[in-house]
């Protein structure tokens, strides 16, 4: 199976534009990922000093502790009580003020990494608030998902341990260089000789472990996906009785996922070998030249200790990050996928001057021209005016533009030429939300969201009182349902609530949108979504909803259509026809066809 | 403790590796625990003015040692991983199988998310056991058998001193990770709840700008994240002063060695290596130590995990062949419904005594108000659902006598929400026939009208769809379907039509796809087309899960029944126009 980008080939909003994730992928490191992880550390300075200050005294003292056992090695073996017991008090003491540092380090780094997730989390949730309808068009729900969710669930992998703690282990490491060398200069140069040895290692390493890395992820997405379609899908697949075909091809899938991991398993475990060998080697060095040295009289039997102690914590910090090496890697290209998302620019903002729309009727398109993207056209000089108070049903074939028409009155997206004017104020002049709060727009698809009735009615003005929603759901013809439901208005609805009929959806978002109450109304008409019976009731309460407003309404049944006080037929983008059904159906044009051709008789000899 | 065992199941296949990946942990720890010796004796040379040569020979056993260790560490950790993503491979490809094979009942019940944790997460939870939790645990507990016996050979007193402080932190290590867990679960759901809140700011985007909720959005957002940033600090207090004590505990025998061992020293009871010993050996299981906390994690999620796969693998469908159950072959498609009865849950039936025959190749039109048993008909004809009472047959045979393979080869289903696979337009149309060429694609595409659109896509028939892919309308999506359904073939054809969103032009087409769907099949429909329903064979009138009236079109209108009081209202509503019924 080939990898595919779904989504859009259009303009901005993109979700791969300035920083290219996939770039990312693999590296252990990424500068402008590191760079921008680091502008959040501004605003937790304090705890970062206090964390950074515990991690410091910390290192510190691991270094110290070997150095000070070795000297009271030797106070020991000299039968020097007295400097014997002070050097235990010593490394005690040591002790303590590491237990503290550890503590001071664990603490306040942890704040540091909850505090930035914090800001990450709600800082995408924000941006995702301002970006315009155009970008969720082209980028699906999951893959936004993921990136609010397990990507930052990754990156706090990095905040919590991996940055800081690399970092520290290479001033670890350093330090402990220098004492070697302070306290023997020639040994400390042999046994550092190993170091080269490993980095060189470490490096051709890393080139064949970036390599699995990505192709462990690619498994894990396809075998991710294969096993969400199988249950997503397990309907059809049951009726089409494809369950062995399937069966077939995740088996394939999750081989290669087994086949990946394992190679993946087999470079990170050949670091062991590296590096017993390495600690061997070193600790072998000095055991035949720092012996020889103590047998020469050079040095003494507690430095050469605190040497062979030194070995082993010297590849201590280097296994660790082979062991993390997967999960920094993962966090940097996480990063880079958050900062991709935080990086879209809002394609509609409001003008920082912008008024706010006051409560208005008329709607008029002034040579209007749109298309979804910058290339294509979907309307072309488009001019209507929508009187106050009136209804006008839009027909027309799919693809003619209907909805387009819709998406321009709200500003969900912009004219790319012409004038989209309500009462004279220009769309594009006001703020979006008092615009949006003097249209109420009824969809094809009833929204609700995971709550109460009550909750998810009072959506439509949210200082409403019990009575007025109760008064709203009467207008829209669903309280007669609610009261029948257990909980009444109580009952739970929405993705993890109990399951309502996609009628009675539509009628608790009519209600909704009755609530808000607003002057102008667009009307999806969504009748062929529901059974007959529920079709009834929502036509009356459609009616109910549209007296004394302004409606746009998108037609799909010729029984809007007639009693509409205007039709407009759309066609291709333009307006071929406007008028009332009597004057259209004389005119004997588009729509006469349309009308026509919906009472032509069906497949078959008509019985009747 | 019995998941446990059960979950052991998996893994006996793999058990020579398991032996060899154990033998190879073995070699490793005796291997560790070697070179403290060797660092010891040659500390016990170097201050017995020994000779450079024995150095050699003890240095050069240190790298010998360090080789082998290393070696049989990469056996140890490269076989464990192949058992464990063995195992995890198995168990994925059980579950997966399964999940086809359940019935719809099981997946009405059921949310994909769920499900979706279940095949990844708890999966995974099976295979950290497998992989560094059993041998993990077996390694610590030999490293502290073997060190303590090492070191009571030397000094009792002391051994006990240092092993006592060791076995102190594991214990703490144990209960801390127990006192954290429930933090963490907390934390899950948390972050569910979190999840669910951003999915439905995502899905319900425009009913959000419609009502320019967006500051609200972001406030319930802000509000639930922050409940979660107290619970994490919460952690991370509990965690910080667990650990640094932890990490305090493990070093702190370091100048009780040195005091009490520097006194043995002195008294001639202990060599200076020996005392090194002691140090080596306390360095040695400081890390596993404090492990021993995560690794008791990851056996109680390896329990819950696994008892939430096993319970779905356990999961036997209510839907079953018969022992023996005979091919469903060449039929001429007459269906009979008798005295059905289906309830869901026992509790309320959806169905009650539904009889009516049907003749071979007949339309028929179910037609009912909303949760009147139209859509229940339709499923239990292909045995997505058994019925509670009655029978259903098939040409005079029982659908619970024959395979389910073959009943639902016979029985093709045009269903409500058309899902689509990620794959080509080619591949979904071809999805219950795999290895249909091109031209018999085309075909079926052609028939259901949806062949012109096809052709009008940039890439045609090799267009991507589903959830990455080129998004299709409703309408058309339907007539995938019905494509889809037509390559089948099938005698028997089932179309739910009920909830088709459709426009004057997608209307039109439909027209044209069914006729061509029906022709020479029987067919069930369930449709609010008038023009379809007045020309059935059969019309079955539903109300509340009971047949009230079947017959023709004008065998029910004379009866000025329920069917007639539908008929005639809905043409009113529709201005005398009639051109729907609804």
């Amino acid at each position: 199976m080939s990898a595919h980008h779904g989504g859009g080939q259009h303009g901005g909003g993109e979700l791969s534009g300035t920083f290219d994730s996939d770039k990312v992928m693999g590296k252990v490191y990424d500068s402008r990922v590191a760079g921008r992880l680091i502008k959040y550390l501004g605003p937790v300075k304090s705890n970062l000093s206090l964390g950074a200050g515990g991690m410091i005294l910390r290192s510190v003292t691991t270094v110290a502790v070997p150095f000070l056992v070795g000297i009271a090695m030797d106070r020991i073996i000299e039968g020097d009580l007295v400097g014997r017991n002070t050097m235990v008090l010593i490394v005690a003491a040591v002790i303590m003020v590491g237990w503290g540092g550890r503590y001071l380090e664990e603490l306040f780094l942890g704040f540091v990494g909850q505090k930035i997730l914090y800001r990450v989390r709600t800082q995408m949730f924000d941006h995702l608030q301002k970006l315009s309808l155009g970008f969720f068009d082209r980028n699906k729900v999951g893959r936004i998902m993921s990136r609010v969710q397990n990507d930052v669930q990754q990156i706090q992998e990095l905040l919590a341990s991996g940055m800081l703690n690399v970092l520290f282990s290479a001033v670890t490491l350093i330090a402990i260089a220098i004492i070697m060398l302070v306290v023997n200069t020639d040994l400390a140069l042999l046994t550092l000789t190993v170091v080269p040895a490993l980095a060189i290692v470490a490096f051709i390493w890393q080139k064949y472990a970036r390599r699995a890395f990505i192709r462990v992820r690619r498994a894990i997405a396809t075998v991710n996906a294969q096993l969400q379609e199988g249950i997503a899908g397990v309907r059809v697949t049951q009726s089409l009785t494809r369950e062995d075909v399937n069966a077939e091809q995740f088996e394939s899938v999750n081989r290669e996922h087994f086949t990946a991991n394992v190679e993946a398993a087999r470079l990170q475990a050949a670091m062991w070998p590296m590096v017993e060998i390495l600690t061997a080697v070193g600790t072998a060095l000095v055991i035949y030249f720092g012996g020889a040295q103590v047998l020469a009289g050079q040095m003494t039997i507690g430095a050469l200790v605190a040497f062979m102690l030194y070995v082993r914590r010297f590849f201590e910090p280097v296994l660790e990050l082979t062991m993390e090496y997967v999960e920094i890697q993962r966090a940097m290209a996480s990063g880079a996928r958050i900062f991709e998302l935080l990086d879209v620019e809002p394609e509609i903002t409001d003008d920082p001057a912008a008024p706010d729309l006051p409560p208005a009727k008329e709607i008029k398109f002034e040579g209007v021209s749109f298309g979804y993207s910058p290339g294509t056209r979907g309307l072309h000089d488009i001019n209507l005016t929508v009187n106050p108070g009136e209804t006008v049903a839009i027909v027309g074939k799919t693809g003619a533009g209907k909805s387009s028409l819709a998406n321009l009155i709200t500003r969900f997206y912009e004219v790319q030429e012409g004038w989209v004017t309500v009462d004279g104020y220009d769309v594009n002049s006001v703020t979006q939300q008092s615009l949006r709060r003097q249209i109420g727009v009824v969809t094809q698809d009833p929204f609700l969201f995971f709550g109460s009735i009550e909750d998810n009615i009072r959506y439509g003005r949210t200082e409403a009182t019990r009575e007025e929603v109760i008064e709203a759901a009467k207008k829209a013809g669903a309280h007669d349902f609610i009261s029948r439901l257990e909980r009444g208005y109580e009952t739970q609805v929405g993705e993890r609530g109990e399951n309502l009929s996609a009628g009675q959806r539509q009628l608790v978002c009519l209600a909704r949108a009755i609530l808000a109450n607003p002057p102008i109304i667009v009307l999806d008409e969504a009748t062929s979504n529901v059974d007959t019976h529920a079709e009834r009731v929502m036509q009356r309460s459609f009616r109910r909803l549209m007296k004394g407003r302004t409606c746009l309404i998108i037609a799909h049944r010729l029984s809007t259509v007639t009693r509409a006080d205007r039709i407009v037929v759309l066609d291709q983008g333009r307006i071929v026809e406007i008028g009332s059904h009597r004057e259209l159906m004389a005119r004997k044009g588009m729509y006469y066809n349309m009308y026509g051709s919906l009472l032509a008789p069906g497949p078959e000899p008509q019985s009747a | 403790m019995n998941i446990l065992l059960r979950l052991m199941g998996f893994v006996k296949k793999y058990w020579v590796r398991l032996l060899f990946a154990f033998l190879c942990m073995l070699a490793s720890t005796a291997f560790m625990l070697i070179i403290p010796q060797l660092i010891s004796q040659s500390i016990d040379t170097v201050l017995a003015d020994g000779e450079l040569g024995a150095l050699m020979w003890l240095a050069l056993a240190v790298v010998g040692a360090g080789a082998m260790r290393g070696v049989s560490a990469f056996g140890n950790a490269y076989l464990t991983e192949v058992v464990s993503q063995k195992t995890a491979y198995d168990v994925r490809n059980a579950l997966y199988d399964k999940l086809q094979r359940l019935s719809f009942a099981f997946h009405d019940q059921a949310q994909t998310g769920e499900l979706m944790s279940r095949g990844t997460a708890d999966v995974e939870a099976i295979r950290m056991f497998f992989g560094r939790g059993l041998l993990g645990m077996l390694q610590i507990t030999i490293l502290f058998v073997g060190i303590s016996f090492l070191l009571v050979r030397l000094n009792p007193l002391l051994a006990l001193m240092t092993m006592g402080f060791l076995a102190a932190v594991g214990w703490r290590a144990v209960i801390v990770a127990r006192l954290l867990r429930p933090i963490w679960l907390k934390i899950q759901e948390l972050m569910a709840v979190l999840g669910t809140i951003l999915e439905e700011n995502l899905t319900g985007v425009r009913t959000v700008r419609s009502f320019a909720h967006e500051q609200e959005e972001s406030d319930k957002f802000s509000a639930q994240a922050e409940i979660l940033y107290d619970e994490h600090i919460r952690a991370t207090r509990k965690r910080a002063f667990n650990l640094s004590l932890m990490v305090f505990l493990v070093t702190i025998p370091i100048p009780l060695i040195l005091w009490y061992g520097g006194g043995q020293v002195e008294a001639g009871a202990l060599t200076v290596g020996e005392l090194t010993q002691f140090i080596f050996y306390l360095t040695i299981m400081a890390m596993p130590v404090r492990r021993l906390g995560f690794m008791t994690n990851i056996l109680s999620r390896t329990v819950s995990g696994g008892q939430r796969v096993l319970e779905i693998l356990d999961t036997e469908s209510v839907v079953r062949e018969k022992p023996g159950a005979v091919e469903l072959n060449d039929i001429s498609a007459a269906v009979s419904f008798d005295n059905v009865t289906f309830s869901y849950d026992s509790a309320s039936p959806v169905l009650r005594d539904v009889s009516f025959t049907v003749e071979p190749g007949q339309l028929v039109a179910l037609v009912g108000g909303l949760g009147s048993g139209k859509s229940t008909i339709a499923h239990l004809i292909p045995r997505f659902y058994d019925v509670s009472g009655g029978r259903i047959c098939i040409d005079g045979i029982d659908i619970r006598d024959v395979t389910l393979d073959s009943l639902r080869k016979n029985v093709g289903i045009v269903q409500q929400n058309t899902f689509l696979f990620s794959a080509t337009i080619r591949d979904n149309i071809a999805y219950g026939t795999v290895g249909a060429d091109i031209e018999q694609v085309i075909a079926a595409a052609r028939a259901a009208q949806l062949h012109d659109f096809i052709e009008s896509l940039p890439d045609g028939y090799d267009t991507w769809v589903g959830e990455r892919g080129v998004t299709l309308s409703g309408g058309q999506k339907q007539r995938l379907a019905v494509a889809r359904t037509l390559l089948v073939n099938p005698r028997i054809l089932i179309m739910d039509d009920s909830t088709s969103s459709v426009d004057v032009e997608t209307e039109l087409l439909m027209r044209r796809a069914l006729e061509e769907l029906i022709k020479g099949r029987t067919t069930f429909i369930i449709t609010h087309r008038l023009s379809v329903i007045r020309n059935a064979d059969l019309i079955v009138v539903l109300e509340a899960g009971e047949v009230v009236e079947k017959g023709t079109h004008d065998e029910l209108m004379a009866r000025s029944g329920l069917y007639r009081e539908i008929y005639e209202s809905q043409s009113v509503v529709g201005d005398g126009s009639g051109e729907d019924f609804s």
